[in-house]
C-alpha cells in the first residue's frame, strides 16, 4: 500500500529538483555556474559509458575500503569496549586521528603507494573506520551493571559475558554505524580520486570541471549521491533484518 | 537450623577503606539460616544494595567477615540467583531463552548445557508455567507487560536452583495490584523450593507478607538497627494483610523507620 510516509521521500526529492530547475530557468543561471537538473541528466545520458565505467570503479574501491573498515572497526570496537584499559589508552589516539582531514593524508598515501587504487581504498577505510569503532565500543561499554552482576554471580566467564550479552547488545550500534560509515566511505574514495587519482568519479569530475563541462560534474555528483542513498537503504534493511528487536516491536516487517 | 549467611562487623566504603567518603555499610552483623526468607528495609541510599553485593561477593568488604555456607566470601559466589527493579531481560532473546541463560553460562551447568538442553527447556517451561507465563515462552521481552517481565526475571533467577536468592526491590516498579499478585507467586515458589532469600524492599507490607524476619537498616552509613521476626502462619494471603497481627507488625516497623529517618 502506498502510504504518505513511503511517498514522502520521492516527493521531497522531486520537489527539490523541480525548484532547482525552476530557479535555473527563471533567473537564466549560466550552465557553467549552476546547470539545471535537466542539463545534468542530459550530460548523464551523453557521457553514460564513461560515467558508468568510473562509477563502477569508485563503487568497488569504496566497497573494499568499507569492508576493511567493518572488519577492523568491529574488532577494535570490541577490544576497546570490553577493556576499560584499552579504552582509555587508545580513545584519545582515535579521536586525534579522526580529527585529521583525510584530504591531508592522501599525499602521504601517494608517496607510499603511488597514485591510484590503493590510496583511494585506504582513504575510504580511514574515514569510515571511526564511527564503527566508537559505536561498537559504546554498545559494549554501556552494558547495564545489573546484567553484568547477574552473569558474574553465576560464575560466568568474561568471554561468555562478552559473547552472550556484550556483542549482541552492541549490534544495533554496529548496524547503525554502518549506515553512516558507508556514506563516509564514498566521500573518502572521491576525495582521494580527486586529489590523486587516475580514474573514478572524483577523477572524472576533476577533468570535467577543468574543461568547464559543469553539467557533467553535476551528473557525477548525482551518481555519487545515488550510490550513497542506495547503499544506505541496503544497510537500513540489513539492520532491520538482524537487529529488529532493537526497534521495540515497531513495524519490523 | 544452621547459619547460611553470616555477616560479622562488615564495613564497606566505595573507593576503598582509605577513601574519605562515608562508608556505604558500617558494622553490619547478621545471621540468616538456611531456607529462611529475610527482608531488609531502610531509607533509600542507606546501603541495602551494597549489602547484597557484599553477600554475593560482587563487592569486597573492607572490614569484617562475610560467610556463606560456612565459607568466607572472597570472590563472587557462583550459585546465586538475582533479580532487580529492572527485569534486565535480554531483548534479543525470547522469554524462554532468557530463562535458560544461567544454565548456559553458570560454572556448574555450562559444560553439560548442550547435552541436557531438552531437559533444561522442560524445566524452564514448567517454571514459567508456575509463575503464570505459559504460552509466552516464545515471546520477546518487549511483548510482555512489566509484571510479566518481572515474573520471567524471577524464573531466570531460579532456573539453576540456586541456594541463595538476592532480590533488590524486584517489585518496586510495578503497580500495586501486580505487586501484590507477585508476592503470592514468590511465596509459592519459596514454599516449594525452600531456598534462602534476602529481599530488599521499601514496602513494609511486602516485607511482612513475605519474610520470616525483617531487618531495618539505618540511613547511611548503613547499620542494622532493628530486627523483627514475623511469626505469621503460611501461606499468607492478601486477606491476612488486614489481620490485626499483620497490621501491628507493619506499624511497629514504620515506627522504627521513622526513628531511623529522624535520627
Ligand atoms: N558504585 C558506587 N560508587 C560510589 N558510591 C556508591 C556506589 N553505589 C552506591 N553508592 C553510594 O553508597 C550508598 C549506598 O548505596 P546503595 O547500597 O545503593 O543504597 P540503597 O540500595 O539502600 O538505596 C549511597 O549513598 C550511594 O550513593
Ligand atoms: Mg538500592
Amino acid at each position: 500500500m502506498i502510504t504518505p510516509i513511503k511517498l514522502a521521500p520521492w516527493l521531497a526529492t522531486f520537489g527539490l529538483f523541480a525548484v532547482w530547475e525552476l530557479v535555473c530557468r527563471l533567473f537564466s543561471v549560466p550552465e557553467f555556474i549552476l546547470p539545471a537538473p535537466s542539463a545534468a541528466i542530459a550530460a548523464l545520458i551523453e557521457y553514460w559509458p564513461a560515467i558508468w565505467q568510473n562509477a563502477f570503479y569508485t563503487f568497488w574501491v569504496t566497497m573494499v575500503g568499507f569492508a576493511l573498515a567493518v572488519v577492523f572497526g568491529l574488532a577494535l570496537g570490541l577490544v576497546t569496549g570490553a577493556s576499560a584499559l584499552v579504552y582509555s589508552a587508545i580513545y584519545p589516539l582515535l579521536v586525534g586521528f579522526n580529527s585529521i582531514p583525510k584530504v591531508a593524508i592522501v599525499p602521504v598515501l601517494v608517496v607510499w603507494f603511488g597514485i591510484g587504487t590503493i590510496p583511494a581504498i585506504l582513504t575510504a577505510f580511514t574515514i569510515s573506520f571511526f564511527p564503527i569503532v566508537v559505536n561498537v565500543a559504546t554498545g559494549l561499554a554501556t552494558l547495564e551493571p545489573e546484567i553484568r552482576d547477574v552473569m558474574r554471580s553465576l560464575g560466568a566467564r568474561k568471554i561468555d559475558i562478552l559473547l552472550k550479552v556484550g556483542v549482541p547488545r552492541s549490534m544495533p550500534y554496529f548496524f547503525a554505524s554502518l549506515k553512516v560509515a558507508i556514506t563516509l566511505a564514498f566521500v573518502g574514495t572521491v576525495i582521494s580520486e580527486t586529489v590523486a587519482g587516475n580514474g573514478g568519479m572524483g577523477h572524472l569530475m576533476l577533468t570535467a570541471s577543468s574543461s568547464f563541462r559543469v553539467p557533467l560534474v553535476f551528473a557525477g555528483l548525482l551518481v555519487i549521491a545515488a550510490m550513497g542513498v542506495g547503499m544506505y537503504a541496503i544497510f537500513a534493511l540489513v539492520e532491520r533484518r538482524f537487529v529488529g528487536w532493537a526497534f521495540r516491536g515497531g513495524d519490523t516487517g | 537450623m544452621t547459619a547460611f549467611v553470616e555477616l560479622d562487623q562488615v564495613t564497606m566504603t566505595y573507593g576503598g577503606a582509605g577513601s574519605d567518603t562515608t562508608p556505604a555499610v558500617a558494622d553490619a552483623s547478621l545471621t540468616i539460616n538456611r531456607g529462611e526468607f529475610v527482608a531488609m528495609v531502610g531509607p533509600s541510599g542507606c546501603g541495602k544494595s551494597s549489602l547484597l553485593k557484599i553477600v554475593s561477593g560482587l563487592m569486597p568488604a573492607d572490614e569484617g567477615i562475610t560467610r556463606v555456607a560456612g565459607e568466607a566470601v572472597i570472590r563472587p559466589l557462583t550459585m546465586v540467583g538475582m533479580a532487580f527493579q529492572n527485569a534486565t531481560l535480554l531483548p534479543w532473546r525470547t522469554t524462554l531463552e532468557n530463562v535458560l541463560l544461567p544454565l548456559e553460562v553458570s560454572r556448574t551447568h555450562r559444560a553439560t548445557f548442550r547435552r541436557k538442553k531438552a531437559e533444561h527447556i522442560e524445566a524452564a517451561r514448567s517454571l514459567l508455567k508456575t509463575v503464570g507465563l505459559e504460552g509466552y515462552e516464545d515471546h520477546a521481552p518487549y511483548e510482555l507487560s512489566g509484571g510479566m517481565q518481572q515474573r520471567a526475571s524471577l524464573c531466570r533467577a531460579l532456573i539453576h536452583a540456586p541456594d541463595l536468592l538476592l532480590l533488590d526491590e524486584p517489585f518496586a516498579a510495578l503497580d500495586a495490584f501486580t505487586r501484590e499478585e507477585l508476592w503470592g507467586v514468590l511465596q509459592d515458589l519459596w514454599m516449594q523450593r525452600k531456598f534462602t532469600v534476602i529481599l530488599v524492599t521499601h514496602d513494609l507490607r511486602e516485607a511482612v507478607y513475605l519474610a520470616d524476619r525483617v531487618y531495618v537498616v539505618s540511613k547511611r552509613p548503613g547499620r542494622i538497627v532493628y530486627e523483627r521476626p514475623v511469626p505469621l502462619a503460611r501461606p499468607r494471603t492478601l486477606e491476612s494483610t488486614f489481620d490485626q497481627g499483620f497490621v501491628d507488625l507493619v506499624h511497629k516497623l514504620r515506627d522504627h523507620i521513622g526513628e531511623v529517618r529522624a535520627s
